[in-house]
């Protein structure tokens, strides 16, 4: 039971970094129908920035904002006018392909640069145990969560309780009438894309700590978080965050209950259920589109 | 084309460059193998031609990378081979020594190697040899080191899901079987793994009095900062890949106190290493670890052996390096006194090493066995 405690926690924490991630990916599938194959090398990209502006002899709290305003500045407003824009006007498919493309070259990018080993990074939850129902249990997973948590309720709060955001979803659900009424849909979507950077520069500072900084490390994330967000419902952002936590906890207890060697294939087994029992996600809305 | 190949003359013509193929892990999960083991080559053979060479010929090498994958391995030995070089280097995993170890034997090439899996010289291949112990000469010390000073009735064993993980673990089972040790988990992962919380939730529930680890490096410091994360406080003993250079810079504070058997290790009280460790900071601004060691001694390797033949003979290298005996005093290249036997297999004297504040720790020195 004690054992379950454990992983469960474990889970959450890292389920709550997928669900970050998750939450970026359906962002911008809602605003501009990008389906974000590059998304896990978002996350290992700034986590290398950090490091840079590191090794130029900037202190830590530094190169956090450094490399959170340079991955807004690469992986939000670079991402959308070099890459979307241009592709988007040639169909979903070839953004998608495209986004593919570009996974492939900010990994070897990284490689060519940095290099092909994994580099320590620094975490920002500092180590150590707290005693939670007479266990032990690690500050680290515990800051993890919280901040995972808190970056969650602050997006929900810009969605919902903002003009902004009501602005930004009155744009996932409509451009054409948005603009009728006076939104600036093409400022909301760079919004979007600007604050998916956000989270996954978050997400990269979160896990970077636990997976080391390489430049493989996107690979696990990226699928991690596509799952989540097909799990929890592709078009709901409340759907991407239970996606991601189940995700994080499926994982962990089948890595303890099933096996190791196959704990990869239980999310993906869990994906597939999604797929054939319920398309639209745990959480999601069923949208019909003519084709 | 036949008076361009005449004209040539042989590939080992006197004053021509003797050509070594080495195939490492330069990317992929064996990332620090392999650029380790390529640094210490270009660090030997640079020394070795700044001095003139051997029997007056410059090394010259060509390095491919296996990204860490058996079968990239097998084609780029395939490739390195069709060079015809005079001796073949790497690859420093074992599950890629073991596909392309029948390749360089098919060719009667000497393969000079960093893989540890017993297995790998047990199968009568009479070209390959070891720059680092085999299993077999390891694991007994780590198991005896485990019953006698750790006093361990029952020990986790975590292993990696490969050639050179299930070989280690098959290895330490038995002997731990000898010592009346109760395996309480038997957890194997997977290379490249990055979470290992439920392992580590694994260990906890078993209760052992101590932990083997035996992953590769990157795991290694990933699942030392899990075991720390999530409060396991009991003794870490593994190998070389628990406790080498990268290792303790990956995984920082969590590294501390973890221990075991190494073979080689940049920390060792020997001034030859001592010096090693110093040029190789100076030329690559990293510490090296054990597989910086490796590579550096394969070519000193070469080039004792063929000062002993007299003669560039890439046939008869392997025959001549079964039983040679290299001693530091007249080969200081070579580090420490090491013997090969007819296997492939090396006899050297090895370290107890414990990690103390982020470093490497001596404890004891194991003489060389002969």
């Amino acid at each position: 039971m004690s054992n379950l405690l454990d992983l469960l926690i474990s889970g959450l924490a890292t389920g709550a970094i997928y669900a970050i991630v998750a939450v970026g990916f359906t962002l911008l599938w809602q605003t501009s129908q990008t389906i974000n194959f590059a998304q896990g090398e978002f996350v290992m990209l700034p986590a290398f920035l950090m490091l840079a502006a590191m090794h130029a002899g900037v202190p830590f709290w530094l190169a956090i904002i450094i490399g959170m305003l340079a991955s807004m500045l690469l992986l939000g407003l670079g991402f959308k006018l070099l890459l979307v824009d241009p592709m988007l006007r040639h169909g979903v498919l070839p953004l998608a392909i495209a986004t593919m493309a570009l996974a492939i070259g900010i990994k070897e990018a990284v490689k060519q640069f940095f290099s092909a080993e994994a580099s320590p990074f620094p975490s920002i939850v500092p180590a150590g145990d707290i005693a939670i129902l007479g266990r032990q249990v690690s500050v680290q997973s515990l800051g993890v969560l919280a901040l995972a948590i808190a970056a969650v309720i602050g997006l929900t709060a810009l969605l919902n309780r903002t003009s902004i955001g009501h602005q930004m979803q009155a744009t996932a659900q409509n451009p054409t009438v948005a603009r009728i009424i006076g939104i600036p849909v093409e400022r909301m979507i760079l919004l979007t894309f600007l604050i998916n950077a956000f989270l996954v520069a978050l997400a990269s500072l979160l896990i970077t700590p636990i997976y080391l900084a390489k430049f493989s490390s996107g690979e696990v994330l990226g699928q991690a978080a596509f799952i989540a967000a097909i799990v929890g419902g592709f078009n709901q952002v409340r759907g991407a965050i239970a996606g991601g936590l189940l995700i994080g906890v499926v994982d962990n207890l089948a890595a303890a209950y099933v096996s190791t060697q196959y704990r990869a294939a239980v999310p993906m087994i869990l994906l597939i259920g999604i797929i054939l029992l319920r398309p639209q996600g745990l959480l999601g809305r069923a949208e019909e589109r003519t084709v | 084309m036949l008076l361009a190949t005449v004209v040539a003359g042989p590939a080992f013509a006197q004053g021509a460059p003797i050509k070594l193929a080495n195939v490492a892990e330069l990317s992929g999960g064996g990332a620090t193998v392999g650029t380790n083991w390529k640094n210490g080559i270009d660090l030997a053979i640079e020394e070795i031609n700044a001095k003139g060479g051997v029997l007056g010929r410059k090394l010259e090498v060509t390095h491919a990378d296996s990204q860490s994958n058996p079968g990239v391995a097998r084609a780029q030995v395939q490739k390195a081979l069709d060079g015809e070089p005079y001796v073949l280097l790497g690859p420093g995993y074992s599950g890629s020594v073991k596909v392309t170890a029948p390749l360089a034997a098919e060719a009667g090439i000497a393969q000079i190697m960093g893989g540890e899996a017993a297995e790998l010289t047990q199968a009568g291949n009479k070209f390959l040899f070891r720059t680092s112990f085999g299993q077999q000469s390891s694991m007994p010390k780590v198991a005896k080191y485990i019953n006698d000073e750790v006093k361990a009735k029952s020990v986790a064993i975590v292993w990696v899901n490969n050639d050179f993980g299930r070989g280690g673990r098959d290895v330490i089972t038995r002997e731990f079987g000898k010592y009346g040790i109760k395996v309480a988990a038997d957890l194997s992962t997977e290379a490249g793994q990055a979470d290992f919380a439920a392992d580590v939730s694994k260990i906890k529930a078993a209760a052992p009095d101590a932990v083997f680890v035996y992953l590769n490096e990157e795991e290694s410091a990933r699942i030392l900062k899990e075991l720390k994360r999530q409060a396991v406080t009991v003794p870490l003993v593994g190998e070389t890949t628990l406790i080498g250079q990268k290792v303790v810079e990956l995984a920082g504070d969590a590294a501390n106190g973890a221990r075991g058997h190494v073979g080689l290790t940049t920390d060792a009280p020997v001034d030859l290493i001592k010096a090693f460790r110093e040029k190789f900071s100076k030329k690559y601004n990293y510490v090296p670890d054990h597989n910086g060691l490796k590579g550096y001694l394969a070519i000193y390797m070469i080039k004792a052996t063929t000062e002993k033949m007299g003669k560039v003979d890439s046939k008869a290298f392997a025959d001549n390096l079964h039983g040679l005996t290299i001693k530091a005093a007249s080969e200081p290249g070579i580090l420490m006194d090491v013997t090969f036997d007819a296997n492939g297999d090396i006899d050297r004297q090895g370290f107890l090493v414990e990690i103390v504040d982020g470093k490497q720790v001596i404890k004891k020195v194991l003489p060389k066995l002969n």
